[in-house]
């Protein structure tokens, strides 16, 4: 079985970060808070499924499902 | 008396321009940073009687390592000694309620070894979230002044203003550096420094990871530092990644000792209670579509007052002037040369000023943001991004402002593309000659009792022009080819409450970009175009009055002033060049006298309606009441014909043309100073003028 994503989650359930897939994407991730061990929750999707919202150290993220997909989770 | 440089550092809405507002009060300047097109907000604060410091507001970023142009500035800035901007004191304004992200800006800003103050605002959020923040203990943990304020009410301004003068007095540093290099790669930085006269491991290794975008190292230097990175091996992205691991894990061990009570990561807020409604697949687009219904209503229906004030405002004017100055060519330029010019510009006022307000009103509450994020999905189809909706939106109003906020998109693909195809957006400038060549051709009826015949004809060609800007993007991007990947990441902010003097300041500066830029050159073509249309070659013009007055003797005197004025335009520089490129667009419909109008409009399609009225009404004079540029352009005959000139057909080609136009020098200028080169606003000139010549030819075919 392949590793889950942020992608994969659904609303409402929450998960923490392992990994990421792609290291110049999370460059910007890790500035935005998305941190190994971080723990964060899928807030919401927007209309079409695409952007996801999730919510991390204590805000608001808005990412594209393509990015959230190199977010490896546990 | 000293002037020492402020800088505001900080994440985007950590509260920064409010703060600067507080600061400088109404006492701020606007213009570009040296050498780059970025906005800068300056202003003067009056610390003490004997210190007025220069406030310098900065773009608002995550971390020193920039992701888009605009970001770029600040590393620019902050780690450049020698920068005319380099600050005395750096003001890193961080949200108290989301501490954690905002101090690895802060920590980074800190290391770079800039004299910083640390500004702790929003308290109060952080108190609702139930988190108290121990001020002395951050400051002594870090090692920096830290000073509590509120940059809404202006609270602890005072205690600001005694942190910087003790900054500027005596620079304390912290001790040792947050995140130091120098610990794991040693000897690289060690090159560095030695090699470039560094005294900083952490701003070493800036030049190492930054140099390609540092835009104070010459080409030298920047292969000087791939030479050192080659020798050691370097890898810049692993390693930053570790830096930045690394700082959060040493905020988030300072954080426990500082910060009690913290927020569980499920428990909604009101701001995501309301994104649920915002983002919902059927409510988030229904309510989106109200709010651009909201904002076209507010362009066309409540600016019409404003605008008919301002043109019988300066009808007033211009004939008051030609009544009590006078008779010479003096006047004549001073009321149809330059007041017929600037009364075009500023009848554009109202639209562009009510766009603006509800945009910004949109982004100060942060609504904007889901606008993106809803729309990311849609536009990403044609090559665009979420991001690309504010230039569309403002492209409404005019592009000059839209393509400037085209900076904030991180991917320069995307950004190039939102560029070239914002221009199709409709703008207000087209709007009169729209509303002009409509009412000639479509009867003023109801279509299903509700609809307005002419209403509707106006929004199909608004239509055509946001469906040809996302074509014109779709194709594009089938050309443009990159490696770099196309992102949208971003941080949604909480939904506040609009600062009003923000909304009134966004207004002003954008209202005051337009009559500037746009303005300048409008002005100068209704005077150049005045000249050519009153002065032609040698005696010709003379010449054309004898040959009308021989030709007409049994008319009214009226009729012969109009037929003299005629000929003279005719004989003018003005309708030589009608004359000249009458074999180009006769394919088109247009005669010469159209010619006239769209050279002149080329520059911007303002020009356009004051040309063809001023060639439709040399002669009516202003003694002539009652009669409009459109009745008057109901009467002009084909000579050919003898039918009506103003033909369905010719309108709509008239109509199709302008959707399309790239008849904007100003959009031009903008577009070569956003990409830096001249080959852009080239393309963009070429494809939109190919694209609206073979339109108009097909449309006028068609329908002749």
């Amino acid at each position: 079985m392949s590793k889950r994503s942020v992608a994969d989650l659904k609303i409402g359930e929450r998960a923490t970060i392992q990994s990421f897939e792609n290291q110049l994407m999370s460059l910007k991730l890790l500035e935005m808070g998305c941190l190994p061990g971080a723990e964060v929750c899928l807030s919401g999707k927007a209309p079409l499924g695409d952007p996801i919202c999730l919510s991390v150290s204590g805000y608001c993220l808005a990412m594209r499902k393509s990015e959230a997909a190199t977010i490896f989770i546990d | 008396m000293s002037s020492p440089v402020i800088a505001l550092v900080g994440n985007p809405n950590a509260g920064k321009s409010s703060l600067f507002n507080q600061l400088t009060g109404l006492r701020q300047k606007t213009g570009n940073f040296p050498g780059v097109t970025v906005d800068k907000k300056s202003g003067s604060w009056t610390i003490d009687s004997q210190t007025v410091a220069t406030v310098v507001d900065l773009p608002g970023v995550y971390s020193i390592y920039p992701k888009s142009l605009d970001e770029q500035i600040v590393t620019d800035i902050l780690a450049n000694p020698d920068h005319p901007d380099y600050p005395d004191v750096a003001i890193v304004v961080v949200d108290a309620s989301n501490l954690h992200r905002n101090l690895l800006l802060f920590t980074q800003v800190a290391d770079l070894g800039v004299p910083v103050i640390l500004a702790l605002n929003m308290l109060d959020v952080a108190r609702q979230q139930s988190k108290e923040i121990n001020a002395v203990k951050l400051a002594m943990r870090l090692g920096v002044p830290v000073v509590r304020i509120n940059a809404r009410t202006g609270d602890g301004v005072d205690q600001l203003k005694k942190a910087v003068m003790g900054q500027i007095r005596e620079p304390t540093l912290p001790g040792k550096l947050f995140f130091d290099p120098g610990e794991e790669a040693a000897e690289l930085i060690d090159d560095t420094r030695r090699q470039y006269h560094l005294d900083n491991n952490y701003l070493a290794l800036q030049y190492i990871i930054q140099h390609d975008g540092f835009t104070f190292l010459n080409r030298q230097q920047q292969v000087g530092l791939d030479a050192i990175i080659e020798k050691h091996q370097f890898s810049e992205p692993t390693f930053q990644a570790g830096e930045t691991i690394t700082r959060y894990k040493r905020i988030a061990q300072l954080l426990s000792e500082v910060v009690t009570d913290q927020r569980p990561i499920n428990q909604p807020t009101w701001s995501q209670k309301l994104d649920r409604v915002l983002l919902h697949p059927v409510w988030g687009y229904a309510i989106f579509g109200l709010i651009l219904l909201l904002i076209f209503q507010a362009i066309f229906a409540w600016a019409q007052p404003f605008m008919d004030a301002i043109d019988a405002g300066v009808a007033w004017l211009n004939g008051q002037l030609k009544e009590s100055l006078p008779k010479g060519p003096l006047t004549d330029l001073l009321t149809d040369g330059i007041l017929a010019g600037v009364g075009g510009i500023l009848v554009f006022i109202p639209q562009i000023a009510f766009l603006f307000l509800l945009v910004s009103l949109l982004e100060e509450s942060g609504y904007m943001s889901r606008v993106m994020v809803i729309m990311d999905r849609i536009m990403r189809k044609f090559g665009l991004n979420g991001r690309s909706v504010v230039p569309l939106i403002s492209g409404v109003a005019c592009a000059v402002p839209a393509i400037m906020a085209t900076r904030s998109i991180g991917t320069r693909r995307d950004r190039l593309i939102t560029i070239l195809v914002t221009p199709l957006m409709s703008c207000s400038a087209r709007l009169p000659i729209y509303t002009i060549l409509i009412a000639l051709v479509v009867p003023s009826q109801r279509v299903l009792g509700v609809f307005n015949l002419q209403g509707l004809a106006l929004m199909g060609l608004y239509l055509l022009g946001l469906v040809s800007a996302l074509l014109a993007a779709y194709v594009l991007k089938l050309f443009l080819r990159t490696k770099e990947r196309s992102f949208f990441i971003m941080e949604l902010p909480t939904f506040k409450l609009p600062r009003w003097n923000h909304v009134a300041l966004t207004i002003w500066e954008s209202v005051r970009a337009f009559v500037w830029e746009a303005g300048r050159v409008i002005l100068a073509i209704s005077i150049i175009l005045w000249v050519l249309a009153s002065y032609g070659p040698g005696d010709s013009m003379d010449r054309a009055e004898k040959q009308a007055r021989l030709q007409s003797d049994k008319v009214t005197t009226e009729e012969l002033q109009n037929r003299i004025a005629s000929e003279r335009l005719e004989a003018s520089y003005a309708g030589r060049f009608g004359h000249l490129i009458e074999p180009a667009i006769r394919p088109l419909g247009y005669d010469w006298k159209i010619g006239i109008a769209l050279l002149s409009s080329f520059a911007a399609r303002e020009v356009f309606v004051g040309t063809m009225s001023t060639i439709y009404s040399i002669g009516d004079g202003a003694d002539d009441e009652g009669i409009t540029i459109r009745e008057r352009l109901h009467q002009e005959r084909n000579p050919a014909t003898g039918g009506p000139m103003y033909t369905p057909a010719l309108a709509w080609s008239l109509l199709i043309f302008y959707v399309f136009a790239m008849m904007c020098m100003s959009t031009l200028a903008a577009t070569q100073r956003e990409t830096k080169s001249w080959k852009w606003p080239a393309i963009q000139l070429a494809y939109m003028m190919t694209i609206a010549y073979v339109s108009a030819f097909i449309t006028y075919q068609l329908l002749q």
